[in-house]
């Protein structure tokens, strides 16, 4: 049997509950597959098949998150629009008018509201994937599945939200009419970026979370920093190389550097700064994966 | 692993930091002014061990499973019994894969699904609909599978005219059969149960009783953990004792309940005794024999319950009162001792023996339980209560309650006709 015909009788399996007698010639593999529950130390693997097996919660989790979120608030998905859409006023405000912060010589507010969306996106999947095993308590005290459904799944459904911002985006590139270039096409890599970036500070604070409650309180203090050390207000084009590469470790550089380059055409393809953030992210992506299935086995007793 | 074996345990441990269940969490001050007055605590405790044994014992850990083996056969039902903190649920959370041990193994051949509660990760704002499908996956069911089963589970559940609307909206009761309905659906071949048929009305528990037979007719291996001994006799025929983390017994259901009820009652004496070093009720006996050596009677015939009282103390007025409790903890009797209430009599020192004789009780044959109780007042006018073990009745007989009943007494039943015909 290969691999896909073994998952797929695993798959399957969950799903039809096959009696013990008829179950001997449909698949004796299925039979002699044995799990075995034992203590695990140090470093363990990341399961990343039982992970695949488990894409349908995942999908109803995000599900969930998205549907309750529209349902509770009343103004629904105009939140979405109301956060980034408002900072980017009060930036364009302050910063473009009073203190005229050079915008590589793009009006001011498409300029910063272009980075303030993929921000948006990377702050609000971190600070609610933070949160996310401690308020999901009641379904890890309770059922197994692999507990990295429940970060990942949280970051995920902010993505509606982005997408509602990003319409905007269009709508305000089209008044100040700039027109889109092939570079359009890289903007996927750049969403991906942030996504990785937002989950894997994601998971480090969450695991932590359920140990130490004081990082429900770091994590407003991380996010403001964050926000600051990110070129969302200006342009990094202040700083001078090889400062300018370097500052492409803080992960939300690239992304931003991206999407201007990829959207609104700011000088030069910023690959430097790209390939460093990208691998800043899979750096704290894997870092942070490894951290919390090792934390993950005290979960249960402790949140 | 034999290949007839769905579950294997092999000296299975799980240890809990008492700190941690202390604290559920810890902040990082915590941790930090923990360290650093580690030196001083450290020395009351040592100072503190002669004094309180009870507070140090065991230092800052408790084990709530210590070297558990046992093994389940394929299509096997298992009860699991103990008293609270026997360790009962640590078990299936160990086995459910939510929590991990700390030493030993497991080995699950085949799928399992656990039901620690029902209506896991049930949304308020969902309706009975999305809640279906968003506890169905969290179940372990697939979009498919629940798709196929919606309509069962939507009748099973009784919840048809509202099923699009948000639960927040639902009653307790239909809350809890949507609940149930979800999970009775769920068809692994291993099933871990909690005592998910504690919730809800008789009815509903009689419902959930009747799919539990179901499942475990069905020929799938179960585990299920209960206090309700009645519940577990019905539907295992093998049984493991949990007492203090370990296993107390593994073997027939009858034989380890016998076993749990012997212990338990032996525990609450010691622990009376422990606490009352003066008043106290001694040796219980059932138609004169010790009521820890047999506890059988017969459902249609009488019978007699003695008890034993040493008053240490005396008592301005006393009353006694004799409960009589079924398996789910329903209380069937519970009789005042009439003649003395009225007289309201004291209770001189000594030793007392109490006599309660009943008429057949028509009790459907099953697991029952019985205790005295005194309630006495001091000359200083303090009341004090005094509990007898519980003793088990295990009713014998031929009655039966048609599958409803608790009691069936010989009632008489006639029918008279009269022929419209020859009134007129």
């Amino acid at each position: 049997m290969n691999e896909i015909d073994r998952t797929e009788s695993v798959v399957a399996g969950v799903a039809k509950f096959v009696p013990p007698a008829q179950a001997a010639p449909s698949g004796s593999e299925e039979a002699s597959h044995t799990l075995r529950i034992e203590p695990s130390t140090g470093w363990v693997s990341l399961r990343l098949r039982e992970l695949w097996e488990y894409r349908e919660l995942l999908f109803f989790l995000v599900w969930r998150d998205i549907k309750v979120r529209y349902k509770q608030t009343a103004l629904g998905a105009a939140w979405a629009i109301i956060q980034p859409f408002f900072t980017m006023i009060v930036f364009s405000l302050f910063f473009g008018r009073l203190a005229k912060v050079p915008s590589d010589g793009i009006p001011y507010p498409v300029f910063s509201y272009a980075a303030l969306v993929p921000w948006t996106f990377f702050a609000n999947g971190l600070s609610e994937s933070s949160n996310s095993l401690v308020s999901s308590s009641n379904l890890i005290k309770k059922i197994y599945f692999p507990r990295l459904t429940i970060p990942i799944a949280t970051v995920l459904a902010g993505a509606v939200d982005f997408v509602i911002a990003f319409a905007v985006l269009i709508l305000m590139m089209f008044y100040y009419g700039i027109t889109p270039t092939l570079n359009t096409l890289w903007l996927p890599l750049f969403v991906l970026l942030a996504f990785i970036a937002s989950l894997g500070t994601g998971l480090w604070l969450s695991a932590m979370n359920v140990k130490f409650r004081d990082v429900r309180y770091v994590v407003p203090f991380i996010v403001q920093f964050w926000m600051f050390a990110t070129p969302i207000a200006y342009p990094s084009s202040l700083l001078s190389e090889p400062w300018r590469t370097i500052y492409g470790l803080n992960p939300m550089v690239g992304v931003v550097e991206g999407f201007r380059w990829a959207l609104l055409g700011t000088e030069t393809r910023p690959q430097g700064v790209v390939a460093l953030s990208a691998a800043a992210a899979l750096l704290i992506l894997v870092g942070g994966a490894f951290y919390f299935r090792r934390m993950e086995k005290m979960f249960a007793d402790v949140v | 692993m034999r290949n007839d074996l769905a579950i294997q345990v092999e000296s299975l441990g799980k240890r809990y930091r008492i700190g941690a269940k202390q604290e559920p969490y810890g902040t990082l001050r915590d941790t930090l002014a923990r360290t650093a007055t580690a030196p001083y605590r450290a020395l009351r405790s040592t100072l503190r061990r002669r004094g309180n044994r009870e507070a140090v014992s065991g230092s800052n850990e408790i084990w709530a499973l210590k070297g558990v083996s046992f093994e389940v056969r394929r299509g096997e039902a298992v009860g699991v019994i103990g008293r609270n903190g026997a360790g009962k649920s640590t078990l299936l959370k160990t086995l459910s894969r939510i929590t991990e041990p700390t030493t030993g193994y497991a080995d699950i051949n085949g799928r399992v699904g656990s039901l620690l509660e029902v209506g896991t990760g049930f949304h308020p704002e969902l309706t009975g609909r999305e809640n279906i499908f968003l506890n169905g996956a969290i179940l372990g069911m697939k979009r498919a599978e629940i798709l196929r089963k919606f309509d069962e589970i939507v009748s099973f559940a009784e919840v048809e005219k509202f099923i699009d609307t948000p639960i927040k909206y639902y009653s307790s009761g239909m809350y809890l059969r949507l609940a149930f309905s979800v999970a009775a659906h769920l068809e692994p071949e291993i099933l871990l149960v909690d005592e998910v048929l504690a919730v809800g009305d008789m009815a509903f528990q009689k419902k959930c009783m009747g799919k539990m037979e179901d499942v475990t007719a069905e020929g799938r291996t179960v585990l299920f953990v209960s206090h309700n001994l009645g519940a577990i006799k019905e539907l295992c025929r093998t049984s493991v004792v949990l007492k203090d983390g370990v296993v107390g017994f593994h073997g027939p259901v009858v034989d380890g309940v016998a076993y749990y009820t012997r212990n338990a009652q032996a525990d609450e004496g010691a622990e009376a005794r422990a606490a009352s070093r003066g008043t106290r009720w001694t040796s219980m006996s059932i138609n004169g024999v010790d009521a820890a050596l047999s506890s059988a009677i017969n459902s249609i015939e009488p019978f007699t319950v003695e008890a034993g009282l040493e008053v240490a103390e005396e008592f301005v007025e006393a009353r006694f009162k004799c409960r009589v409790d079924d398996a789910s903890g329903n209380t069937l009797i519970y009789h005042v001792e009439h003649d003395r209430e009225r007289e309201r009599p004291g209770l001189a020192l000594g030793t007392h023996h109490v006599r309660v004789d009943f008429p057949p009780l028509w009790l459907v044959p099953g697991i029952y339980t019985l205790f005295f109780k005194l309630t006495g007042r001091t000359e200083e006018g303090d009341e004090r209560r005094y509990t007898s073990e519980r003793v088990l009745l295990n009713v014998t007989g031929k009655l039966n309650g048609n599958g409803r009943a608790i009691i069936s007494p010989p009632l008489k039943w006639s029918l008279s006709h009269e022929d419209l015909k020859r009134k007129s």
